[in-house]
């Protein structure tokens, strides 16, 4: 089964807490991300409303928390969202979830090495 | 329960500690330090066999938090092993203020030393002669006046910001307005099962006015619930002069130059009581004044709000509406009422549209407590005596906010402090505050100037050494952290009808302690009178946290305490609101006051009025061609908690220099590129910030970040860790306040920009190699 996380953008604050959880977890020093947020804003649209999205994105450190996952836990970015946006499971169910709302992306991280 | 579908699931039942692949798991909830307010929210912490404190993880069991954590307790280890930390006592000697001297001590020696200079200044200046400083939200700030009058027995406790600028003007408002606790948007936190508790409904509409509470948890109020009730339909709007991102989800944006929010906050009440989109009934049995309300509010047309407000007319109109129709709907209404010289006008008009709409204390409105919830105030203050009592610095001044707060009034205390006027402070005692960081002073150099210079004696409770005790004292006791002491976290400061959660001790780190162990054993040796009926600590606790409904060990293994008991609403209905039983609000004429008999008693208008701030584009129209854009300060952030988070590497990585937001157009005409170091000069001050060009603000208007020092920087006089460098209050004057002593313009002054071609840029490199590897002491 492949699995991956599921992010509703719609609603990513942009608390961070998805990273700073990962370093913890992983140890990754200042200047590294196992996930990153992308900043997309604030920029005005013509009909004077803004534009502002933020998206974690996983690097290709991302190993979606083998180890937690594998004692039954969420992987550390997921658990400790502050909005509750992001859900981690199998793509099947996660494709699911895609179909019933709009502005959620998902990821199928997996580490590379090139 | 699992109230979202990323929730994990793996320890909910577990117990307040448990054993897991050979570490210990603790569950408790976090106050301070790390600095937060009082939001509670769960943490498992795991620990070693040697004590050792291993990792933190949000505990899915907490019903309001969810397992879910921000980045200042995600980042606990590196705060509770850092190599800075400082983990004993220490002494230096007066002559050595400003240089790092320190010579470790015994917490006994400290303490001798504390009592004999607390006795030696009582008997040769008074009591009063004592002043004892304190910071915002962390477990020590609401402790400020129990410190002074219970523990040390000095009259004079201060929160130094000038009209004490952070909540207390709202609390005023509630206070003599409303006659209650600070009504809350909310979120059904006490309720079991949360939002699908059946008592609860789901607001239509959530209001956030001058309050960012995604990032700030303000007050204790835990802000993403505001995104798990958007998530079940409720919608936003958002006041606020800045785009930030919530107010990129609200179907209504009214961005307003700063300091206009009464003027605003008028014309809504007009067009809901001019186009009778108010609750006739709630209004005719509940509230007081309403004729005259009416009849003021009429000074404040739609049009000319828009005109002083800068937001368009139609939209003010819109928003009145659909704030008055939306059932229920809640106001989170935050700092930037406070930060004003006329906040408490503000803030009282915020309380009529929730009263005249029937939103006060039903589900999903304004959440408000029992006459038995509040503030932990009162504590050792009749032992002081009245001569005493009369001796507060202000009393007569500004009674309605020394009165409220049994705090010195601060803008009083700085001159006292300067000119020893009405009388002089010898001793300071600094708890829990970095005050001349640029968080809770205006003008901080001249409070620098003041207290190093003129307080005879010093000492100071931090976990870090700070600019402000590197200055000024001669002991450092030093704190403990959230997870290595025993204390009770109440949501909202006990306000609110939420819940209360256990605080426990999983590690020691050194020799240190937490604010209440610390204000318990010092009392005992100042003031036993205070102290010798309580048989230990948890004895204590078990009074002056939980009113011994409960032991400090019967919370602990509940973890999380929802206040279901004394939660309800319409409880102005049943009586529960006031000390005789009786239905109505606890003002003198039982209703909610929109005419206020308190305000008139003081001097104040008994009537909400707008002032433009002190200056602005329209009271000082020379001044602003000088300095031409309207500066507003102290945007949240998720990394730092005002001062605090500076040194912590995966912090200060998130938001690692001062930053001053500048629309794209004013970044054109003053010649700034994104990323330049800049100039913000105003008549009060001069000091550099890194812009950040963005259409997060509007052309006009620049926002100005605060609390910044450098703790990489040389720590000794006069650099003092760069304190001074990019120190916005430095921009603040000291004594713009409003009439009853409240308000300061923290967040509606005016500057001038101009472009550097010098650079102070972080390396974040350095940073990391100093401060990146954990000491683990035994």
């Amino acid at each position: 089964m492949t699995f991956g996380i599921l992010i509703d953008y719609e609603f990513c604050t942009g608390c961070q807490s998805c990273e700073v959880a990962c370093k913890e977890e992983h140890g990754i020093p200042v200047g590294q991300w196992g996930i990153h947020l992308l900043d997309d804003g604030p920029w005005e649209c013509s009909d004077g409303k803004f534009n502002w999205n933020k998206y974690p994105v996983p690097t290709r450190l991302c190993d979606l928390c083998a180890k937690r996952t594998a004692a039954g836990k969420q992987p550390s970015c997921v658990h400790h969202c502050l909005a509750g946006v992001m859900q981690y499971d199998t793509v099947a169910n996660l494709a699911k979830q895609l179909e019933t709302k709009p502005n959620q992306v998902l990821f199928v991280p997996k580490p590379y090495k090139y | 329960m699992k109230l979202f579908d990323g929730q994990g699931t793996k320890d909910i039942g577990k117990p307040w500690r448990f054993e897991e692949d050979g570490l210990t798991v603790t569950r408790g909830c976090a106050w301070s330090p790390p600095g937060c307010h009082p939001t509670g929210c769960g943490i498992k912490v795991y620990t070693n066999d040697k004590g050792e404190l291993v990792k933190i993880e949000g505990d899915e069991n907490h019903p309001i938090t969810n397992g879910r954590l921000c980045v200042r307790c995600l980042t606990m280890k590196d705060y509770v092993y850092h190599p800075d930390r400082v983990r004993y006592p220490m002494k230096r000697s007066r002559k050595d203020r400003g240089k790092d001297k320190w010579e470790r001590i015994t917490w006994d020696e400290a303490y001798d030393i504390i009592a004999e200079k607390v006795a030696y200044f009582k008997e040769k200046y008074g009591p009063e002669s004592i002043l004892i400083m304190g910071g915002t939200g962390r477990e020590g700030g609401p402790m400020l006046p129990a410190y002074a009058h219970a523990c040390i027995g000095t009259p004079n406790a201060c929160y130094t910001q000038s009209g004490y600028s952070c909540y207390i003007p709202r609390v005023a408002g509630t206070t003599y307005v409303l006659g209650a606790t600070y009504p809350e948007m909310d979120y059904a936190g006490g309720l079991p099962g949360r939002y699908d508790n059946p008592e609860f409904t789901i607001p239509e509409l959530i209001v956030f006015w001058g309050k960012e509470p995604l990032p700030s948890n303000g007050d204790g109020l835990f802000g993403h619930a505001a995104i798990d009730m958007m998530r079940r339909g409720a919608k936003l709007m958002s006041i606020d002069p800045r785009a930030n991102w919530a107010s990129t989800r609200a179907e209504w944006h009214l961005r307003l130059r700063p300091g206009t929010d009464a003027a605003l906050a008028m014309a809504m009440l007009n067009v809901i009581i001019n186009e009778n989109l108010y609750d006739e009934d709630f209004v005719s049995r509940w509230t007081y004044g309403f004729e005259q309300l009416a009849e003021r509010v009429q000074d404040m047309p739609v049009e000319k709000a828009a005109e002083i407000t800068g937001v368009d007319a139609e939209l003010i109109r819109d928003a009145a509406r659909a704030y008055a129709t939306a059932k229920p709907a809640q106001i989170a209404w935050g700092l930037a009422i406070d930060q004003k010289s006329n906040g408490v006008q503000a803030g009282h008009c915020i309380l009529a549209l929730q009263a005249i709409t029937g939103n006060v204390d039903v589900p999903g409105g304004q959440l408000i407590g029992d006459v038995n919830d509040g503030l932990e105030l009162g504590f050792g203050w009749n032992n002081l005596g009245p001569e005493l009592q009369s001796k507060i610095m202000g009393i007569k001044e500004y009674p309605a906010y020394v009165g409220l707060v049994l705090n010195a009034q601060c803008d009083m205390v700085l001159e006292a402090l300067e000119t020893e006027k009405p009388y002089a402070f010898k001793m300071g005692i600094f708890e829990d505050t970095n005050l001349l960081a640029g968080t809770c002073a205006a003008q901080p150099k001249r409070w620098h100037d003041a207290m190093a210079n003129n307080l005879e004696w010093s000492f100071g409770i931090d976990v870090w050494m700070t600019p402000t005790i590197q200055a000024c004292c001669e002991i450092f006791l030093p704190l403990s952290t959230t997870v290595e002491h025993d204390t009770v976290v109440y949501t909202h400061y006990g306000a609110s009808p939420i819940m209360a959660g256990a605080v426990n001790k999983c590690i020691t780190v050194g020799e240190t302690k937490g604010d209440c162990e610390i204000m318990y054993e010092l009392g005992k040796r100042c003031m036993p009178i205070n102290f010798e009926k309580y048989k230990d600590y948890y004895d204590f606790l078990a009074d002056y946290r939980l009113g011994y409904k409960q032991t400090f060990e019967e919370l602990r293994d509940e973890v999380v305490h929802q206040k279901t008991e004394t939660l309800s609403y319409r409880k102005y209905e049943s009586g529960k609101l006031r000390p005789d039983g009786r239905p109505g609000f606890n003002t003198p004429t039982g209703r909610i006051e929109l005419f206020s008999t308190m305000f008139q008693q003081f001097g104040e208008d008994p009537l909400p009025y707008y002032m433009e701030p002190q200056l602005s584009p329209i009271s000082t129209p020379e001044e602003f061609q000088k300095y031409p854009l309207v500066l507003t300060t102290g945007a949240r952030t998720y990394c730092y908690f005002h001062s605090e988070g500076k040194q912590i590497p995966y912090l200060r990585e998130m938001n690692p220099d001062p930053l001053i937001e500048i629309n794209p157009k004013d970044a054109l005409r003053f010649s700034i590129v994104d990323g330049q170091w800049v100039e913000v000069e105003n008549p009060f001050g001069k000091i550099v910030l890194k812009a950040k060009v963005s259409q997060i603000v509007k052309e006009g208007v620049v926002h100005a970040q605060h609390g910044f020092w450098f703790p990489e920087a040389d720590c000794e006089e006069p650099v003092l860790y760069d304190v001074w460098r990019s120190n916005i209050n430095e921009l603040i004057p000291h004594r713009y306040i409003g009439k009853l002593g409240f308000g300061a313009p923290f967040k509606c002054m005016i500057c001038k920009v101009s472009p550097t071609d010098k650079s102070w840029d972080t390396d974040m490199q350095k940073v990391w190699e100093r401060f990146g590897k954990l000491v683990i002491e035994k």
